[in-house]
């Protein structure tokens, strides 16, 4: 696999590809007068394809648009303000993934409690809060549960546990939101001209390569199933330009050796089992109807929205536009705080914070004040 | 003996006395400044290099060293890189209640044990004990004073194609250490490379005058340091994301926890940048040692206008490294 990963980076194979792509291109902005545009719908593309220069090497010829798919900028801010509220209480220990640790409240972080004295703990393998919860019986255990499908299975995973341990002391909030809902609001919406989608490879794992068709049926519009490294990255994209040069629409499974047609069925079992679809909100989008999933009924005990209550007043408003980036309508430069009033030590929203935001992206790897 | 520290180790009387002797003076030895509240030592004429460290890390013992032999380390190749012989450390301890002695004895064992292959002596000692939970088990503090010699250091004058070169592998102790808090729910088989290096500094320094800056990127690790000089003395380098010395498994817990290697703590690597016709003899230099058999050439000085520090992808595109910011946490997926 080490040998797989260090070929998919090698400049001998990669620059090359990087040429094909725009030689690509030119022929598309020859066809079209208009460069392609094509969205990678998920944040951890869009860090891949930031750090490892893709998105510089191509900037004249491709437009690469931001998607929707980092799970902690999508959620709305009153989300975020009623997590922070959760840790207030006393005696409970809130457990997180730490992309959130940062991420700016209206009125401060989850890492301005913890400094606070509240008990926050950041978890590299979250099912590690279920032993916590087993070690301290006398605490609330609460576990911030954002993410999309890639994230979503290892929630029930850890309800799983629980129930088995037969631990009564430990809650997942959820706020969790899926990839399908907010590409039809975005395509329905018609806000942003796409010829074509990169699709996350850690999603399709999950979902499978069928589970797109209703992008080539109903929107017209292909979908490239493609991995995370330098090579894979340019194949997908070479691919989605090669399909929009055709006009025929198709999903193309890029990553045929871990992307099955049909996903993964145990998880699709899991999640069954333990979640049912809900209305989310999302950020600068608002409410998507049955855009997110929340444990079934039966499993209540384990739902911090049915055992607790937080009160929040009003977002506090910015000027961020994390919202419109979100939605691919501007990059994350022409926000008027970008790098200024808004930066990583002074985040005025998520995208710039998270592991996977789109402005920290930028921030941290596209800047070009050389 | 007890076996654990009581706060009356702490208070001046026979435990503390026993304490001193049985721990301390067992290891480090008893010379005369023992008899006096100050060590009187004997230093040549010239300029002396002072530094001091606090360390306090999580496990105390972890795969390729402890708290112990990287408080006298990181000292050390504080007075290394700055181009001093290191000669002499002091040392601070302050140690929990409830402390397991035997515990501290392997610690106090790993500090004599650094400094005597090292050659350079503990001269002075301090112990204070806090009660429980006042602190996370032991706190050591080190200061170490070391020796310029006439005519040897860095010239901390930078002129374009000056070569930039890594030691070794980058993030090796960030990782070990990650991986002995049993945090990850994986095993990581690496060492942290804690290692004292000033022997191999100082041959160096021997060699040639051609070293513009030696620094050792700890804290914040490779790319913050380099920021740091590139800040410092207004000089623009450029380093090759693909000559960077990166273990496997290091870039392995990095992909899986978002994590960049280049801001992960190294305890035994040097920074050296020196002109460009000696890179070849510094590098055979480095490699005779078992702490430099990795060393590399990362970069070069591009310019001396900005002060940035800016990274080639294997792409060849480029992009600007800035300083971490704020502490790293693990990725959602």
């Amino acid at each position: 696999m080490l040998e797989i990963l260090k070929l998919s980076n090698n400049p001998e194979i990669c620059k090359p590809l990087v040429e094909a792509v725009i030689e690509k291109a030119k022929e598309f902005q020859e066809k079209f007068g208009r460069k392609p545009a094509l969205m990678e719908v998920c944040g951890s593309h869009t860090m891949a394809l930031a750090r490892t220069g893709v998105k510089q090497c191509l900037k004249d010829d491709v437009n690469l648009i931001s998607g929707p798919g980092c799970p902690v900028c999508v959620t709305d801010q009153r989300s975020i303000d009623a997590m922070i509220a959760l840790a207030e209480e006393e005696n409970r220990i809130i457990c997180t993934f730490g992309d959130m640790m940062k991420v700016p409240g209206s009125n401060k972080t989850l890492l301005d409690s913890k400094i606070a004295g509240k008990d926050i703990r950041v978890l590299y393998a979250p099912v590690d809060a279920v032993k916590v919860a087993e070690e301290n019986p006398d605490k609330e255990v609460i576990f911030l549960g954002i993410g999309f499908e890639t994230t979503i299975p290892i929630l029930t995973l850890m309800v799983g546990e629980a129930e088995k341990r037969g631990i009564n002391n430990f809650s997942i909030w959820m706020t969790t939101k899926l990839v399908e809902p907010v590409l039809r609001y975005l395509l329905d919406a018609g806000e942003v001209n796409l010829d074509g989608f990169l699709l996350p490879g850690h999603v399709s794992i999950v979902l499978g390569e069928d589970s797109y068709q209703y992008l080539v049926d109903e929107y017209h519009i292909s979908g490239v199933i493609t991995g995370f490294e330098t090579a894979e990255l340019l194949m997908g994209i070479y691919k989605s330009i090669e399909l929009a040069l055709t006009g025929h629409a198709a999903i193309v499974n890029n990553h045929p050796a871990i992307v099955s047609k049909t996903g993964n069925q145990v998880i699709h079992q899991w999640m069954e089992k333990y979640l049912t679809k809900c209305d989310e909100a999302w950020r600068g989008i608002g409410v998507i109807p049955q855009s997110g999933l929340d444990l079934k009924p039966e499993f209540n005990r384990y739902n911090a929205k049915k055992r607790f209550t937080v009160e929040v007043g009003e977002p506090r408003k910015t000027k961020c536009r994390c919202g419109e980036v979100i939605r691919g309508l501007i990059s994350p430069d022409e926000c008027p705080l970008f790098g200024k009033a808004c930066h990583p030590m002074n985040p005025v929203g998520p995208c710039m914070v998270s592991a996977e935001g789109s402005c920290a992206a930028y921030y941290q790897y596209m800047r070009e004040s050389f | 003996m007890e076996k654990y520290i009581s706060l009356a180790h702490g208070d001046g009387g026979e435990l503390s006395h026993r304490l001193i002797k049985d721990v301390f003076i067992e290891s480090f030895g008893d010379g005369d400044s023992a008899l006096f509240d100050a060590a009187s030592v004997d230093i040549p004429v010239g300029r002396i290099a002072v530094t001091t460290d606090s360390f306090v890390i999580k496990p105390i013992f972890f795969p390729g060293g402890s708290i112990g032999k990287l408080a006298v380390a990181g000292t050390i190749n504080d007075l290394a890189v700055s181009g001093a012989k290191p000669v002499y450390l002091t040392c601070g301890f302050v140690i929990e209640e409830g402390f397991p002695i035997s515990d501290l004895k392997k610690i106090v064992h790993d500090m004599a044990n650094e400094a005597k292959k090292t050659g350079v002596s503990i001269i002075a000692g301090d112990t204070k004990v806090v009660e429980r939970g006042s602190a996370d088990g032991v706190y050591i503090n080190t200061t170490g004073i070391g020796i310029y010699e006439l005519n040897k250091g860095c010239s901390l004058e930078f002129e374009e194609g000056d070569a930039i070169l890594v030691s070794g592998t980058i993030g090796d102790h960030g990782v070990a250490v990650l991986g002995a808090r049993g945090e990850l729910g994986i095993t990581v088989p690496i060492n942290s490379d804690c290692a004292s290096l000033n022997r191999m500094l100082a041959e160096v320094l021997d060699y040639t005058n051609g070293v513009r800056i030696m620094r050792d990127p700890t804290r914040g690790g490779l790319a913050t340091t380099l920021v740091e000089i590139a800040e410092d003395f207004r000089v623009t380098m450029k380093i090759n994301e693909l000559d960077l010395p990166v273990k496997e498994e290091v870039h392995g817990v990095c992909d899986l926890l978002g994590f960049d290697p280049l801001y992960l703590a190294n305890e035994g690597k040097a920074i050296i940048i020196v002109a460009q016709q000696e890179k070849e003899k510094v590098l055979d230099i480095l490699r005779e040692y078992p702490e430099g058999k990795d060393a590399v050439v990362i970069g070069s000085i591009v310019g001396k206008e900005k002060g940035q520090l800016l990274l080639e992808t294997p792409l060849g595109s480029k992009r600007l490294l800035t300083r971490l910011s704020g502490t790293m946490f693990p990725r959602i997926c």
